[in-house]
């Protein structure tokens, strides 16, 4: 093979002996910091060639034609292919419902729509040649948001639809409809003391991992293809390839490459199938990497939304009701938005004991770019808009907004508006309590000693202020605010799905040392999965030397890394396999030396220190002795407990696997005459059930805090009503830097749930829920402003 | 064009290059050194800095022709770029002339990315600052680490002592979509408190 920079091995050797619970470091963070890790942008291959895509400038268009034939002639070009040159009758994918074209016929529904691609030896000669190609556009009217999308004469963005959701919408152009019913909501809307509603509305987040989507697909001799790959689940894109190109799954070989982050906007596939196209077509390895403005039209966004709130309450502090409408903008196709309308409906109600319910939650399709899965996955949505209203309850009943939260709290034992009971811990209260009693960071921190900021010897450092080095206020019309925010999420994927994992674990004596390898499809996207599958393997086999096999197809699928999932359920799938390895060592040793020791037969046996020991510490022989030149190899699939659909008329059912929860207080400075904000400090409390690796969770919980953040005070994509749009790029579309972002103290509980391994809970996905309400409710405490949308912008501060 | 510069030490001509290709193309594409990283090409990230001349720079926005005679350094040199300056000498020229300083056309020769004895870098001799990034968790997906360490390098060298203030001012123009800076600010007060360490401990 010609292929000179591929995904490796990982493996740590001794000076690591960490198993669960230890803050082990990462397996790959030596090749991370020295360069040498291989991202999907750095695959290389000789006489590669680079793809480039040719996208729709219009949001919606028919297309009259397409010539390629002045692209065909600039030197350097390999190929150009169009929706003619596609090799089956497969033409479309999607995660869910296959409604995503590989490439555009005859209409586009969204600008960035890919409808042709070129292959070329230089990547600037594929930009070119793609320039030329001529497409006669003829545009169409746009469809942007509720009105428009189910106005009698809309246009439909999908006719003759018939995915299984198409028979129970109102209306063509609304992909799924969950409506939730649980009680009375009328009747104990007039027990009601005081009622609270409000209009929120929700921007377009993007994911902006940093990684541009990428990788390299190489033509293989048997007719096949192998693709090195950033993606967030291998065999989920294998799926939906394989038949677009006509080949058999086993002779599209994947391999997964370094990826630069995710956050849900690798859940769909992006170059995937293009680059097979392009290889398979030229016969030569073709490499595609994004460029920043290319990569915010090659991924799906966070659902932008609109939810309209009522809730009730007695004197007392009693929430009587909720009732909720949400619409979450899917944009041209569907991706995730049906389980995203699954999550914003079912966890619209918040962590609080609310029986009865009035619950909606839809998702259109429009000409605006498609949405999909983003941390949070429709629970961002839904709890920026629950923790307002509980702010606006708190402040008509005349009482703390905190406590009003604990008195409402859920624990363990409450029952969900699904009829699904809460059966682990639901430390709601408590991580409510134990945010409000950090203590809170010193008054006017901007005064320093030595003034080292911008204007040195006044005393002042504006790095500390709003505006920060723009040195726009020295503490002038700055004003300080504090908020709170708590949310649900649940983990893992939900409604019925076959959530599972698969790993297989191999136990051999390498260089006379006891080694376990580990081989997961799981994508490890930088949460640090890797680091966790050697700890179980340390704890559950007792050996120091692990190696991680790189990701691949080779194995059988890991399901996504997302939904806060893969300790969970790839974790419990190493360790399944390793308790399973483990019996087939003892057997093993049984057979070998059971005859010497009665324990062997009598004692619970366990892997310790290279070792087989009874469970009172005895040593009955050194692994090394038992396995000899013999290798355990064991690939084995693990399930968690399942899970049912929801009713699709009153949303009932037992739909999730685990919920997690994170609390949130956040301290800000506005300068009230410029708008501008400083998010002093961003304190977080999260239950995490058992923290496998204290660390990575801790790094887990800040960074999702940070990008709750971002979609506060900064983060959106803007889309014209024409559907354009507007701000492609780092210059435009502004995600939080070390300036902006505060210090993140964070205080972990671990009550284990027991249906989990080892209790663990999810963690990656609580702490962007809560962080972005916070922050809004801190600054509507510092400027008394009802901001009822984010992200808060300057001119919403200064009404200007 | 032809063009000929140094690179971590290295002498380096290359040929064939278009006009318009910038220099974090070629040092990813024509040199084999793909540690600067490409998350936007248009300097906002900071994901490609290099040190040009001992300037961070990104290496987006220099064009390959500007760095005709210069010398750069990457992430991929940095271990070496950082124990040449702690033994008073200079691994690119960037601290001092380089006509007197650089490497040797023998040495240059024989010059590999590091770790060039592991495929899992176990082996590879770190700086303080790589060390510090992986032992403080400051690493997650990577992407924006080697960037980060070629920043944080020049500040601790520029500033030994730097305030949390400081070093956000100098991180700023690197961004991180993973950790939330909270383990990078740590990672650079702890790689600072050791080269204080180490440099007290040599009596320098």
């Amino acid at each position: 093979m010609g292929v000179t920079r591929t995904p490796t091995s990982l493996s740590q050797g001794s000076q690591t002996r960490g198993g669960i619970g230890e803050s082990t470091l990462r397996p790959d963070g030596t090749l991370k910091v020295t360069g040498e890790f291989a991202y999907s942008s750095d695959m290389w291959h000789e006489d590669m060639l680079w793809g480039f895509t040719l996208r729709s400038p219009h949001a919606h268009a028919e297309i009259r034609s397409v010539d390629t034939s002045e692209a065909w002639k600039q030197a350097g070009v390999y190929a150009v292919l169009t929706y003619d040159d596609l090799p089956t009758e497969v033409k479309n994918y999607g995660l869910e419902i296959q409604d995503t074209p590989v490439l555009a016929h005859g209409r586009v529904r969204h600008h960035g729509e890919p409808v042709a691609l070129v292959a070329a030896d230089h990547p600037e000669t594929a930009r070119r040649a793609a320039a030329k190609i001529v497409v006669d556009y003829a545009p169409l009217p746009v469809v942007h948001d509720e009105a428009s999308a189910t106005a009698e004469d809309a246009p439909l963005l999908h006719p003759g639809r018939d995915d299984h959701h198409a028979s129970h919408v109102p209306h063509p152009n609304i992909v799924h409809r969950q409506p939730i019913v649980r009680g009375d909501a009328e009747a104990a809307r007039a027990r009601a003391d005081v009622i609270v509603s409000g209009e929120y509305e929700v921007g377009m987040q993007d994911q902006a991992f940093l990684g541009p989507e990428s990788g390299l697909a190489v033509p293989a001799e048997d007719g096949g293809v192998d693709l090195y790959i950033a993606t967030q689940w291998l065999h989920s894109d294998l799926r939906q390839i394989a038949p677009v190109l006509g080949l058999p799954e086993d002779k599209v070989r994947m391999t997964l490459s370094g990826v630069g982050g995710a956050f849900g906007g690798r859940e769909d596939l992006s170059m995937q199938i293009h680059a097979c196209l392009l290889a398979l077509r030229t016969g030569k390895p073709v490499k595609i990497v994004y460029n920043r403005f290319e990569s915010f039209f090659g991924h799906v966004h966070r659902h932008p939304a609109k939810l309209w709130y009522e809730h009730g309450a007695t004197r007392d502090g009693r929430i009587t009701h909720m009732k909720c409408r949400i619409v979450l903008d899917g944009g041209a196709y569907a991706s995730a938005s049906p389980a995203v309308v699954g999550n914003a409906s079912s966890l619209s109600v918040g962590p609080y004991v609310i029986d009865d319910v009035d619950i909606e939650a839809i998702a259109l399709y429009t000409n605006n770019p498609p949405c999909g899965a983003m941390r949070g996955f429709g629970a961002v949505q839904a709890c920026f808009a629950y923790e307002a209203q509980m702010d606006k309850l708190a402040a008509e009943l005349g009482m703390d907004a905190v406590e009003f939260r604990q008195l409402n709290a859920m624990s363990q034992g409450t029952v969900m508006p699904t009829g699904q009971e809460v059966d682990s811990p639901a430390p709601v209260a408590e991580i409510l309590r134990r945010v409000k009693s950090m203590p809170l960071p010193p008054e006017r921190q901007w005064e320093s000693a030595e003034g080292t900021g911008a204007v040195a010897g006044t005393g002042i450092d504006v790095r500390a202020l709003p505006g920060g080095l723009s040195n726009t206020t020295h503490g002038e019309g700055v004003v300080r605010g504090v908020g709170y925010a708590v949310g649900i999420k649940n983990v893992g994927f939900s409604e019925g799905f076959d959530d599972y994992s698969t790993a297989r674990v191999r136990l051999e004596v390498v260089g006379g040392k006891p080694v376990a390898m580990v081989h997961t499809a799981m994508a490890e996207v930088g949460q640090g999965g890797v680091t966790v599958h050697a700890q179980i393997a340390r704890t559950e086999l007792g050996v120091t030397d692990v190696t991680i096999h790189p990701a691949d197809t080779q194995v059988g699928s890991a399901g996504s890394t997302s939904a806060s999932r893969q300790t969970y359920v790839t974790g419990g799938a190493v360790k399944n396999t390793c308790e399973l390895v483990r019996e087939k060592v003892l057997e093993i040793g049984r057979a070998k030396f059971g005859t010497y020791h009665p324990a062997w037969a009598t004692a619970e046996l366990l892997l310790e220190g290279g070792k087989v020991v009874t469970d009172g510490g005895e040593v009955l022989a050194p692994l090394t002795d038992v396995l000899e030149d013999q290798a355990v190899d064991i690939e084995s699939e693990w399930r968690h407990r399942p899970t049912e659909p929801f009713d699709l008329r009153t949303g009932q059912g037992f739909g999730h696997v685990q919920y997690s929860f994170a609390a949130h207080r956040a301290v800000v400075e506005v300068d009230t005459e410029l708008g501008l904000v400083k998010v002093v400090e961003l304190a977080c409390a999260q239950d995490v059930g058992k923290a496998l690796n204290p660390q990575s969770v801790i790094g887990q919980i800040q960074g999702g805090t940070t990008q709750g953040l971002g979609l506060a005070v900064m983060e959106e994509i803007v889309v014209g009503e024409d559907g354009k749009v507007r701000n492609p790029s780092f210059t435009d579309y502004l995600i939080p830097t070390i300036l902006d972002t505060p210090t993140i103290p964070v205080d972990v509980l671990e009550l284990a749930d027991e249906h989990a391994p080892y209790g663990l809970r999810g963690v990656g996905e609580a702490p962007t829920l809560s962080s972005t309400p916070a922050v809004l409710s801190a600054i509507r405490a510092a400027t008394g402003l009802a901001l009822n949308r984010v992200p808060v912008r300057p001119e919403h501060l200064t009404g200007t | 064009m032809r063009v000929n510069f140094t690179v971590n030490g290295r002498p380096y001509e290359a040929d064939d290059v278009w006009e318009g290709e910038s220099l974090l193309y070629v040092l990813r594409e024509r040199m084999g050194l793909p540690g600067s990283k490409n998350a936007c090409e248009q300097g906002e990230c900071g994901s490609c800095t290099v040190r040009l001349d001992g300037d961070p720079v990104c290496a987006c926005l220099v064009a390959a022709g500007q760095v005709e005679g210069r010398d750069v350094v990457t992430v991929e040199g940095l271990a070496d770029y950082a124990r040449q300056r702690a033994a008073g000498g200079c691994a690119s020229g960037a601290c001092g002339d380089a006509k007197n300083t650089g490497t040797s056309v023998d040495a240059a020769q024989r010059w590999e990315a590091r770790p060039a004895d592991s495929q899992t870098g176990e082996a590879a001799e770190l700086s303080t600052v790589q060390q510090a990034f992986i032992d403080a968790g400051a690493v997650q997906c990577g992407f924006c680490t080697p960037g980060l360490l070629v920043a944080a390098d020049e500040l601790i060298e520029r500033n030994p002592e730097p305030s949390d203030a400081d070093i956000r001012e100098a991180l700023s123009g690197n961004l991180c979509r993973c950790t939330g800076y909270e383990k990078i600010l740590d990672a650079v007060r702890l790689a600072a408190a050791r080269e204080e360490t180490q440099t007290a401990g040599t009596g320098a």
